[in-house]
């Protein structure tokens, strides 16, 4: 049963990495034609950064989608996040716990939100998550109107700048996120039961699993790891940015990342690597087109043409797979 | 399906039943009752018959999004499909009357290619619909800017501008009738028709049992095919009433999807498929109108709108639940 459930995962996991390999061999010629350097420290840095970000959500993301859910409100989560922490650190290294304290308690309270519609009042994730995107937009496009409060430096030359040679701490950061949630799906009673309820939640409820809670946990620890992205913007920005988080789309760019890395939008299979790998495609493609200066709309057009090859290629597998 | 002795009209639309009417009904009524309270001016026909026009728009996007949805998928991509066709429409107009016509004739065309392509490829290639309308927001949305070069170019003709903003003066009894508001009657007409034929049944059962249908030898493929082209010229339709009366920018479009979808669930068309009706997705559409509408009287700030759209959302999506999942 183990084996059958995580065999998937094994199998996606190298597509999106052969994928990323590919990307960065054609992109690294294309640029060295091009007569610039993609692996140079400056774009690899932006590149881990823009991986970070995107990648917090994305691997919370993960967990929801795996248990057959959705979560469309984490942008507005990692914006009020940014604003949460920042207002109150308001600049000093003093309050720095406690605002990360709080900015994650408030995160992990919309999950909750999100969580109990879904399983208690049983409304379509989709439509819960967005309502709850609806209702903390309004909070946020009402009291904020720019840039609010001022992160702590301590926190903003820490998580924000430091690297290890190229490597940012953010994006270490993100590693050590998904390497938790990597053991957690693999190792714990959590994560077998979370794929059970995404694969067939009537199949689970009959084996005992308890779903609803198992549903529930899954959304806060996607809205924490939401929170944890917006305190990772406030300490790039130095300040709560009330709009970063859906003019960033990271709402729907963090679903996409998870579903080319090879996780079902329906749930019940796939896993965390490929998230991980999805993200660091994104964020490649974003770095060539950079360095090739080439315009950002048309980068908007091609991110959409890979998104929707990427899963198209999956589902031909999954097909032939189906088919054997 | 049970077509042996139906019970009268009324009776039926009073019968609470899964995906039916009544939930819809009582909340627009709770919202008349609420207009009529603060503004009851609302109802002299004049504003009545502009608020009318100004809703078609959203109502034919969800007329379009009901076909999807009730099939099975999702179409995301309606948003920017209006962006892209006020844009397109602007630059291709350049202002000359002359170019109104073959214009509307090519924004027809290409909505339905867009939704072709949709279809093609959520059937064909099995891509998820959510996944492939969200790349073809972001491929739509792209292309427009970077054929405009991030500003909108040209503009729009007169003669293309009337049907969102003209009207028919001195009706007897109404008034002013927006030209918007019978584009809407006409395509809504046409919508319930084609959702009471039998490519509308199938429809139904395609989303409720895609597998069933398949077996009983329906082309499923096909018939979700057409129903993404059906949302396609939905939008390019709507866009055609948008440009007109909003004039041409690049928000033209932006959110309408979220606002289609929202629509079509509140008039009990189940997310997922094979249950509600069309006639449900517009009034779901119109009540979604009227609240904003509510709001403006109540003096709402524009900020805190959204706040009170996700809370209501949540509150009859929430109230019409249980009884939708104890079909």
């Amino acid at each position: 049963m183990r084996a059958l459930a995580f065999r998937p995962t094994r199998w996606a996991v190298p597509g999106v990495f052969v994928a990323l390999a590919l990307t960065l061999a054609i992109g690294w010629l294309v640029v060295l034609i091009d007569g610039g350097q993609l692996f140079n420290q400056s774009t690899t840095v932006s590149l881990l950064h823009v991986a970070a970000g995107l990648g917090l959500v994305a691997v919370g993301q993960t967990l929801v989608i795996l248990g057959g859910s959705l979560d469309l409100s984490v942008a507005y989560v990692v914006s009020l996040s940014t604003l949460v922490a920042a207002e109150t650190m308001n600049g000093s290294d003093g309050a720095l716990v406690p605002a990360i304290g709080l900015a994650l308690t408030v995160s992990a309270a919309v999950g909750l939100f999100n969580g109990l519609l879904v399983t208690r009042l049983r409304i379509n994730a989709f439509i819960a998550t967005l309502g709850v995107g609806l209702l903390l937009k309004g909070y946020l496009d009402n009291g904020y109107d720019g840039p609010a409060g001022a992160t702590s430096p301590a926190l903003v030359q820490t998580l924000g700048y430091q690297r290890i040679g190229p490597v940012p701490l953010s994006f270490l950061l993100l590693v050590a996120v998904a390497g938790v949630v990597w053991l957690a799906l693999a190792r714990t009673r959590f994560g077998h039961h979370l794929v059970a309820v995404g694969g067939d939640p009537e199949v689970a409820r009959l084996s005992g699993v308890r779903n609803d809670r198992v549903l529930v946990t899954a959304h806060v620890l996607c809205s924490l790891c939401a929170g944890l992205a917006g305190i990772y913007l406030a300490s790039r920005l130095g300040s709560g940015a009330p709009r970063v988080g859906s003019e960033g789309l990271y709402d729907l760019e963090s679903i996409a990342a998870v579903v080319i890395g090879g996780t079902a939008l329906a749930g019940g299979r796939g896993g965390v690597l490929g998230t991980v790998g999805g993200v660091l495609l994104l964020a490649s493609i974003d770095a060539i087109f950079n360095q090739l200066e080439v315009d950002a709309f048309f980068k908007q057009v091609i991110r959409g043409v890979v998104i929707i090859a990427a899963v198209a290629v999956y589902a031909r597998r999954a097909l032939r797979k189906g088919a054997v | 399906m049970q077509t042996v002795q139906r019970p009268p009209l009324p009776l039926r639309l009073l019968r609470v039943r899964p995906g039916g009417l009544v939930p819809i009904i009582a909340l627009l009524a709770v919202l008349l009752i609420l207009v009529a309270v603060r503004q009851p001016d609302f109802f002299a026909p004049p504003s009545l018959m502009s608020f009318l026009g100004r809703s078609a728009p959203i109502i034919l996007l969800a007329a379009g999004q009901y076909f999807v949805i009730v099939s099975g998928e999702f179409d995301l991509s309606v948003g920017a499909l209006v962006t892209a066709q006020v844009v397109v429409a602007a630059r291709l107009i350049d202002s000359e009357p002359a170019h109104t016509w073959p214009v509307v004739l090519l924004l027809l065309g290409f909505g339905a290619l867009v939704g072709l392509v949709n279809g093609l490829i959520t059937t064909r290639l099995r891509v998820p619909s959510f996944i492939t309308t969200l790349g073809m927001l972001l491929i739509l949305l792209g292309a427009v800017y970077l054929w405009s070069d991030g500003a909108p170019k040209g503009g729009l003709s007169d003669e293309f501008r009337r049907f969102g903003r003209w009207a028919f003066e001195d009706v007897p009894v109404l008034g002013r009738v927006p030209y918007a508001l019978i584009v809407l009657l006409a395509f809504a007409a046409l919508a319930v028709l084609v959702a009471r034929s039998d490519f509308g049944r199938t429809l139904i059962a395609v989303g409720d049992n895609p597998r069933t249908a398949e077996l009983s030898g329906v082309r499923v493929w096909r018939h979700r095919t057409i129903a993404f082209v059906l949302s396609g010229v939905a939008a390019a339709v709507a866009a055609i009433l948008i440009g007109g009366y909003s004039g041409v920018s690049f928000q033209a479009g932006a959110g309408l999807e979220f606002g289609a979808i929202t629509a079509v669930v509140l008039g009990g068309v189940a997310l997922g498929g094979g249950r509600g009706s069309v006639v449900g997705a517009m009034l779901g559409a119109l009540s979604l109108e009227l609240l904003f509408a509510l709001m403006n009287f109540y003096g709402v700030s524009g900020a805190l709108r959204s706040t009170v759209q996700g809370a209501i959302i949540l509150l009859a999506v929430a109230v019409s639940a249980p009884r939708s999942s104890s079909r």
